[in-house]
């Protein structure tokens, strides 16, 4: 029995943890591919309505993003709780659209600019009103190859929920 | 003084570093939604005359300020749920009334006279209140287009049957970088024929504004 009895004695051994690193690398490799990094601070809330006869943006570069919704929390005090255009990193007016889509077009080569698309990203509890007037807009500025940015679900089923 | 072996290089810091990038990576980056429904607006002219359409060849849906949907088509106004909506829009499209030479040859609907001629001639015109939420509105959208990919589908099949698969797939295919040049030109033939059989006449109507 004495030599079953040698190994107990009183102290755990301690876990390896040299294959710690490994795993922390395998996570971080995987968010490095995932994930694209954040062009825009979002001040508005942001939840997208679901669709299911979707099609992907394939050319990142070739989008302009365009963000509306209810300011978010730490805005509400600021700019009340009407929705609103976010354009970049501020707030804006409609009035800024035309603006904006032209700036973004001056950073492009001139061959692209018939291939830009406008992704419309809006919160689903958005009035149409504002949706209205921001198409419009583009259409003054004629840019119109626009994304209504949706995640993928089915959309009766969000509506109801 | 002859051997002496490399000392061990500690590594026990090595899962706090990557800890640091990892938690850096998780911070400054957001997993994109990049897919969405594409439409193109209609172009800013000068007032044009409208051109003359039958009533019978427009598929009107209006949206109010509750969400509701109410659908005016083929002399009947009714209010109508959005779960029912593809149906009356596949019904609407495919119904085929037309004679002499507006007959349609591929159209498998009900071949009411008081309802849409063919494929070319049939219209849905969408228009909503400035109080339309949102996503009812992408709702109503996503159900119109999914009955135009309904019957796209069904006759890019029986036109293409050796392609073996549906014309949503055949235009995934081709909006793929991946996909090799000369396979994307055959593809396009193709998806520009079922196109022009089946074209999207969805008009959009300025939003009513609600007192």
């Amino acid at each position: 029995m004495g030599k079953f009895n040698k190994k107990k004695s009183g102290d755990l051994p301690a876990i390896s943890t040299a294959s710690l690193p490994d795993i922390v690398f395998m996570l971080l490799f995987f968010f490095m591919v995932a994930t694209v990094m954040r062009e825009n601070t979002l001040n508005i809330e942001n939840r997208l309505p679901a669709a299911d006869q979707i099609e992907k943006l394939d050319k990142k570069d070739l989008v302009m993003y365009i963000y509306a919704g209810k300011p978010s929390a730490r805005f509400q005090g600021q700019y009340g709780t009407e929705a609103r255009i976010q354009l970049n990193d501020k707030f804006a007016e409609v009035e800024d659209i035309a603006a904006f889509i032209n700036s973004e077009r001056a950073a492009k080569r001139e061959e692209l600019i018939p291939f830009l698309t406008t992704a419309l990203k809006v919160d689903s509890d958005t009035n149409m009103g504002l949706v209205s007037d921001i198409k419009q807009e583009l259409r003054k500025v004629n840019a119109l190859k626009i994304n209504y940015t949706t995640r993928q679900g089915d959309a009766l089923a969000d509506l109801n929920r | 003084m002859a051997k002496r072996s490399a000392p061990e290089v500690n590594a026990g810091s090595m899962a706090d570093i990557a800890f640091l990038l990892l938690i850096f990576f998780l911070v400054t980056t957001t997993i994109e939604t990049d897919s969405g429904l594409n439409r193109k607006l209609p172009p800013m002219e000068d007032q044009v005359d409208p051109p003359i359409i039958k009533e019978k060849n427009i598929f009107q849906l209006q949206v109010n300020r509750n969400n509701q949907l109410f659908l005016k088509t083929g002399g009947e106004e009714k209010i109508i749920e959005i779960k029912n909506l593809r149906q009356a829009a596949v019904d609407f499209l495919d119904n085929g009334g037309g004679q002499g030479e507006d007959a349609c040859k591929r159209c498998q609907g009900k071949r009411n006279p008081r309802s849409s001629d063919n494929f070319d001639k049939a219209i849905i015109s969408l228009q909503n209140d400035r109080q339309t939420k949102y996503d009812v509105y992408i709702a109503v959208q996503n159900e119109i287009i999914a009955a135009y990919n309904q019957l796209r589908n069904r006759e890019f099949e029986r036109a293409y049957p050796g392609e073996n698969m549906s014309y949503v797939q055949a235009e995934k295919m081709y909006n793929d970088p991946r996909t090799p040049v000369a396979r994307k030109d055959k593809l396009k033939e193709k998806l520009e024929a079922i196109k022009l059989l089946i074209p999207q006449k969805f008009s959009e109507a300025e939003p009513k504004k609600s007192n």
